[in-house]
């Protein structure tokens, strides 16, 4: 098991810079997920360690070994990195085995067969690409990539073409073998969901810079800045005013705020599920706590239901309740805030 | 979108009238040879001649193949792969020998170096004339092949040649193989080459053993083998692109591959690669042209010989295309929009000509209008015919393409607006495919005033086109006064293949590939 070091490299497609003094530290037998949208530099950077592009500056390297950095460059048959493109890109013209066996030597079918029961796919042996599904191309691929125990594993958006259900599941087979194997992976990918669920440690891409990196539940809960909050969740953003050092008040009432990104006022940003709504029938009037509204609409998803509340000091919000809710539109509620709020200055 | 639901009756009938006419010639052919009897069938079979022509044949086809494929590899990897300077027009030019008819090549390469004769002769000029067939599809897969295929292959221990080697290489093999054979239908069906060069392959022979026309039989049994050999071609091609397809396994988008950088001498040589096949095929022919041109200038060129001859060329192929567009258009949508045993028996049915050279059509619409109706013998309803049966795949293909490329819930869309079956069909359907369809039309039409074996069969007597006077001139080596005809042809011919390469620079979709079809000459 090794880490993998990027120290501040540049990199671009001839007079196209892409990558900016990006620096990037995957520490050894873990996985890390990079965010970003598309034309973030996030396909690029993962070119870069695979060697399929040099950088024009800065240093790469596997564990002791530079690949990457001025008078130093392993091309990438000698890095030892498996690799997961986007569907699979198994070779047409091989079966299942050998398009496994193709980073081994002659004789390997024991490892052969070994990887394709650790991905599943030992009974498909001698089926050609074409006759998989796109699942099934994806489990092949990475038993590929896997088969010469590579030392870092990079994988670009392996689950994007796939369907939810599927997706879900090989996400999760995935992540267990992973964590079996211990082999050090970088997965890029533009749907944040996925990189939540599926990294230990997240970072967050745009415009060919890292804008943040921690655990999954760091980068939701406490983005760095608004367009991170936005990128990896839904948000609902409030104008807010200071009322002390710990407190804003906003039209859903005073909230407690855990980051402050500025010192005055600002937008107040919490997430849907963060919102309770309450029929103001079974409160009364009386309760001093949270905003008073008028549900306006609502859309059932079945697992939750989204409600916009017009509250009466302006302005419609979202709120997300759990299975159908308990309210319906035109109903008058009270809408509460549980935890803390993040409060960003105004873009 | 295609349906499995019941075709219309009346689509069917028309389909079948198509299909009809399309197989016509084959089958009397089938009448006459059967007509003889078993023994004189056999006869004609085991005769020396006839087990010489074929050794010729077989022989052509395969050195042809092999030529066009070494020549090919190289060339189609250059200008789809590399930074070679003039990029895009490599593409162009690489296409361009196509656009040449064999017999003007052989003329022109016969005009300038007159001793030119025999086997090897015809087997380089068909290699110059016909390695488009191997180069465009090659280039077209090597453009389109994935470049992340290789991306894994090098993740993998391969050095970048190991990866071209065994990676993508193998993946053009479908394209290359199918190139090839239809190089090797283009070759048996090839008369102008083998005749000038006096190379007695089948339809030299076939067409001697006409004119002798005291052995209809033996021409009839040799006009059947080759057409035979010629399906075996055409099956084994369908087959091959059947597979190639299967093989595209991921459904999105394809990033370009990056181009493989070539430095110094080794892109000085690639350079010279192409530019020394260039000009042995496009080159040396309009040099060739051009210097019979200036010498000819003592004999005064017959004006109005060629305009006569241009005329009667479009005149008759335009009337040929015509029927081809019309046949065509049944079968067309029918293929387009559904899908059944009845379908895909029709459409094959009415792709015959695509295996049958000219000159069995030739001989085989003689035999039929004099047998049945001496009336249209050598006239030019038979001549627009036999065009009609020879290029009514390329019809059909066009057709076929444009009408399954309209959505049929817009003719759905329109009945529910009140519009009546074939109202709906006009202002959806037909209003976005008719420029498509008529195109189809246009490469008929271009294509059918190179053709020259049929031509020379089924003219009425005194009718010259471009194609005959220049045929004749050059039969009685009258090279100068050839060469007005020649440029002619060339410029007409130069029409569809400039199409046809910007379509593929274009980088289609695979499904949109162009798909190259023979042009018997």
């Amino acid at each position: 098991m090794i880490p993998v070091d990027v120290a501040s490299i540049d990199a671009g497609y001839g007079k196209v810079r892409v990558l900016h003094d990006l620096s990037l530290h995957v520490p050894a037998g873990s996985l890390l997920a990079v965010l970003g949208a598309s034309g973030s530099g996030k396909t690029t950077l993962l070119r870069a360690l695979a060697g399929f592009l040099r950088p024009t500056s800065g240093t790469i390297r596997f564990g002791d070994v530079v690949v990457a950095g001025p008078g130093a460059w392993v091309p990438p048959e000698r890095r030892r990195i498996g690799i997961v493109p986007q569907e699979g890109a198994l070779f047409p013209h091989l079966d299942v085995a050998g398009n496994v066996g193709f980073g081994l030597p002659k004789g390997s079918e024991p490892r052969i067969r070994e990887v394709l029961e650790l991905v599943g796919m030992e009974a498909a042996m001698r089926v050609r690409p074409h006759e998989l599904s796109g699942g099934q191309q994806q489990r092949v691929a990475l038993a590929r990539a896997l088969a010469p125990e590579p030392e870092v594993l990079l994988l670009d958006e392996p689950f994007t073409a796939l369907d939810a259900n599927l997706r879900l599941r090989l996400r999760q087979d995935v992540r267990d073998l992973l964590e079996a194997l211990g082999t050090t992976s970088i997965l890029v990918t533009h749907d944040q969901e996925e990189a939540l669920s599926i990294a230990e440690q997240v970072a967050v891409m745009r415009g060919g810079r890292i804008v943040q990196v921690g655990s999954p539940a760091e980068i939701y809960e406490h983005p760095v800045d608004l367009s991170t909050a936005r990128f990896v969740g839904d948000v609902v953003e409030l104008q807010a005013t200071r009322a002390d050092d710990a407190f804003v008040d906003s039209a859903v009432g005073s909230v407690r705020i855990d980051d402050a990104h500025t010192g005055g006022d600002g937008v107040l940003v919490l997430r849907p599920e963060q919102l309770v709504i309450v029929d103001e029938r079974t409160v009364g009037n009386g309760d001093a706590h949270g905003a008073s509204g008028t549900v306006r609409s609502s859309a059932y998803h079945g697992h939750d239901s989204m409600f916009v509340i017009e509250l009466d000091r302006g302005g419609n919000i979202p709120v997300r309740v759990p299975g159908g809710g308990h309210v319906k539109p035109g109903d008058r509620v009270r809408v509460l805030v549980t935890g803390g709020g993040r409060l960003f200055e105004d873009e | 979108m295609i349906s499995r639901m019941r075709p219309p009756r009346t689509l069917v009938a028309l389909s079948g009238v198509t299909a009809l006419v399309a197989v016509t010639p084959l089958v009397y052919l089938l009448v006459r040879v059967l007509d003889a009897g078993p023994e004189r069938i056999w006869a004609t079979l085991v005769r020396p001649r006839t087990i010489e022509t074929v050794g010729t044949s077989v022989g052509l086809v395969a050195v042809v193949i092999g030529g066009c494929l070494i020549v090919g590899i190289p060339t189609a990897f250059l200008v789809a792969r590399t930074n070679v300077p003039l990029g895009r027009a490599w593409w162009v030019l690489a296409a361009l020998p196509l656009a040449i008819p064999s017999y003007v090549a052989a003329y022109a390469w016969i005009a300038l170096f007159p001793g030119m004769q025999g086997f090897w002769a015809a087997a380089l000029i068909l290699i110059l004339v016909s390695s488009p067939y191997v180069v465009i599809p090659m280039a077209v897969s090597f453009r389109q092949s994935d470049p992340a295929i290789e991306e894994v292959a090098r993740s993998l221990g391969k050095s970048p040649l190991m990866a071209f080697l065994r990676v993508t290489m193998p993946q053009t093999w479908p394209s290359a193989a199918a190139g090839s054979l239809l190089v090797g239908l283009y070759t048996l069906s090839d008369f102008g080459a083998v005749s000038l060069f006096r190379v007695d392959a089948f339809t030299r022979v076939i067409y001697a053993s006409y004119r002798a026309s005291f052995d209809r039989v033996s021409a009839a049994v040799l006009a059947l083998l080759l057409v035979l050999l010629a399906a075996a071609l055409v099956l084994g091609e369908r087959r091959i692109r059947g597979r190639a397809q299967r093989w595209r396994v991921a459904s999105g988008t394809v990033r370009p591959a990056v181009p493989v950088v070539l430095r110094g001498t080794r892109r000085m040589f690639g350079v010279t690669w192409l530019a020394f096949w260039g000009f042995l095929a496009l080159g040396v022919p309009l040099l060739s042209l051009m210097t019979q041109l200036l010498r000819s200038t003592s004999v005064p060129l017959r004006w109005d010989l060629l305009v006569q001859a241009t005329i009667n060329s479009a005149g008759v192929s335009a009337l040929g295309a015509a029927a081809a567009v019309l046949l065509a258009l049944p079968i067309g949508i029918l293929a387009a929009r559904y899908r059944s045993p009845v379908v895909r028996g029709l459409e094959t049915a009415a792709y015959t000509g695509h295996a049958l050279p000219g000159v069995v059509v030739g001989l085989s619409l003689v035999f039929l209008t004099l047998a049945v109706l001496p009336a249209i013998y050598q006239t030019l309803v038979t001549l627009a015919l036999a065009y009609a049966i020879l290029f009514l795949p390329k019809s059909i293909g066009a057709t076929r393409t444009v009408i399954g490329q309209v959505p049929p819930v817009l003719e759905q869309t329109a009945r529910t607006l009140g519009r009546g079956p074939l109202r709906a069909w006009l202002d959806t359907t037909f209003r976005m495919s008719w420029a498509g369809i008529a195109a189809g039309g246009l490469l008929v039409l271009l294509t059918a005033m190179k053709e020259l074996p049929a031509t020379l069969m089924l003219r009425p007597t005194g009718f010259d086109t471009l194609a005959t006077q220049l045929w004749s001139r050059t039969e009685v080596s009258a090279y100068g006064a050839a060469a007005p005809y020649a440029l002619a042809l060339i410029a007409l011919a130069a029409i569809p293949a400039w199409l046809l390469s910007s379509a593929a620079t274009n980088r289609p979709a695979p499904e949109e590939a162009p798909i190259i079809t023979t042009v018997p000459a």
